[in-house]
């Protein structure tokens, strides 16, 4: 066991704060305020705190959805670089979204028409990978998630919230990124699936994967995190909601 | 990663231009048709690079320049000032730099374009498969056979039934004709391909349809591509970057999503908040 490799955090967030300028509206609007967490590989850190806390402002901002406004994201890449994602450059977030940091949302952003089980491959073929395996392990990983195999060859389109948050899933989990940021992964799964997502996630951080995580309950996050990390709402109506000059 | 295209400071001026051009212009003036003079600044310093493999989309309103753009780069007309560079097999191609006959070889071989207007990338007057064979011929296969099995395999890889090669693209219907346009644009197996507005105006079926292919072409061979839309839809689906225009102007750029869901000018808020 390399000892030193556990003790040295795969991401650090230092002094992460998000506010959003509208500039038709004239407002700024704060977000996130001064954030500051470490992730470890193998390991699940929780995010929680009430409604307004910028938990999913946390994510976005790690995977540069959200431009962040101050602060630095330190991540370690896989050749042991520490990069700032807050500043990037664009194609080298783009290299590490392929290849190191993987996003599961509540929504699936799919091509239409494309079949489930090639919805779900897209990560690993866009890795370089054979197609006919890379559906493979789609389907190793849909069978995983109690999607009817029924379902594999057609478009997600059609599919109710809860099968859509399986495809996603699948789709996050089959590439084992390096670090997997999650917002509220089992929102919309019953019970039987949020088992099995369990056991999932169990069995990513014994391959290492470092997680960054949202939960909908505080049982979950009991469950699964290694880490804790409590959110606060900025204060918006006293501290920000200033006009832009 | 391999670099591409590389783009810096490409103007385009409509008219014979002042030297109070592009100060009175831009999205801060609301306008692009110059006060002075009345020289319309169709672009002014579009500056950008693009990978192997990579999709740029440029979206913005019409009129804002992005179209432009792309037909500059395509030699379709030539820019008033700026520079781009094409890499391709190891040799730097200077693409303003070059004579007209240097620059017909080079977009022939190596780049493809894809208008929203068939007319513009098709001649109607000849087959679905002349027109890939006018292409391969200018680029110098000549084999008579390897034209015609090129065709077939092009026009089945974007789903054109291959017994309508020999019919005139203006019997085909819009979508199929985007699809001639396209399987004439790969061809030569080119390394950069311009897509402008492709899918406007075609139905949603056939539209999903053509995105599809796109993206496996991208997958399959590497190819890198400019999107120009004013369809968030289609950017958020192909585009990793993305440049907005307005006024002949970059405004924004960033990737995709960031544009998307935390865009930074004025204009692009209000442009994201007003899609369906």
């Amino acid at each position: 066991m390399n000892i030193q490799n556990n003790e040295t955090p795969i991401l650090r967030v230092e002094n992460y704060s998000k506010h959003f300028e509208l500039h038709e509206q004239h407002k700024v609007i704060p977000s996130s305020d001064n954030v500051n967490l470490e992730v470890f590989s193998g390991q699940l850190t929780a995010l929680i705190g009430p409604t307004g806390a910028g938990k999913s402002t946390v994510l976005k901002g790690i995977y540069r959805t959200y431009l962040p406004s101050s602060g630095r994201l330190l991540f370690r890449t896989k050749d042991n670089v520490e990069v700032d994602l807050a500043k990037a450059d664009e194609h080298l977030i783009l290299e590490l979204r392929k290849n190191e940091i993987g996003f599961v949302t509540q929504f699936l952003h799919a091509l239409p028409r494309q079949a489930t089980e090639d919805v779900v491959a897209q990560p690993l073929v866009q890795r370089g990978m054979d197609k006919i395996q890379a559906r493979d392990l789609a389907r190793e990983m849909l069978a995983d998630m109690n999607l009817p195999e029924a379902l594999w060859s057609i478009s997600p389109a059609t599919f109710s919230g809860g099968e859509k948050q399986r495809v996603n899933l699948a789709r996050g989990l089959v590439s084992k990124p390096r670090l997997l940021l999650l917002d509220e992964p089992t929102a919309s799964l019953d019970p039987k699936t949020t088992e099995k997502i369990i056991t999932l996630i169990e069995t990513l951080k014994n391959d290492g994967v470092a997680m960054l995580a949202i939960f909908h309950h505080p049982e979950l996050v009991k469950r699964m995190a290694d880490n804790v990390v409590q959110l606060e709402a900025p204060n918006v109506s006293e501290q920000i909601l200033r006009e832009i000059a | 990663m391999d670099k591409v295209l590389e783009v810096n400071q490409l103007s385009k001026v409509y008219g014979k231009g002042c030297p109070a051009c592009f100060e009175l212009t831009g999205p801060e003036h609301n306008t692009n048709i110059c006060p002075q003079c009345g020289s319309i600044i169709a672009a002014h310093n579009v500056s950008f690079d693009l990978y192997k493999g990579e999709i740029l989309g440029i979206m913005g309103e019409s009129g804002s320049g992005k179209s432009t753009a792309v037909k500059c780069l395509n030699f379709d007309q030539p820019p008033t000032s700026g520079h781009a560079t094409f890499y391709g097999n190891e040799k730097q191609y200077d693409l303003f730099a070059m004579n007209a006959a240097q620059q017909r070889q080079l977009a022939n071989k190596r780049f493809g374009m894809v208008y929203q207007n068939p007319h513009l990338g098709l001649n109607f007057e000849i087959s679905a498969g002349g027109n890939i064979a006018e292409r391969l011929l200018m680029s110098e296969v000549k084999n008579y056979a390897d034209i015609r099995s090129c065709a077939t395999n092009l026009l089945t890889r974007t789903e054109v039934l291959t017994e309508r090669m020999d019919d005139l693209p203006k019997n085909f219907s819009g979508g199929m004709q985007q699809r001639v346009q396209i399987a004439k644009a790969l061809a030569t197996n080119p390394p950069l391909l311009f897509l402008d507005e492709v899918t406007t105006g075609l139905d949603l079926s056939v539209q999903a349809a053509i995105l599809d292919l796109i993206l496996e072409i991208q997958q399959e061979q590497g190819t890198a591509m400019i999107v120009v839309t004013h369809d968030l839809g289609v950017i958020r689906l192909l585009a990793g970057r993305t440049l907005v225009m307005k006024y002949g102007r970059v405004i924004e750029s960033g990737l995709t999503d960031q544009i998307l869901e935390d865009p930074q000018h004025a204009y692009t808020q209000r442009l994201v908040a007003s899609a369906l």
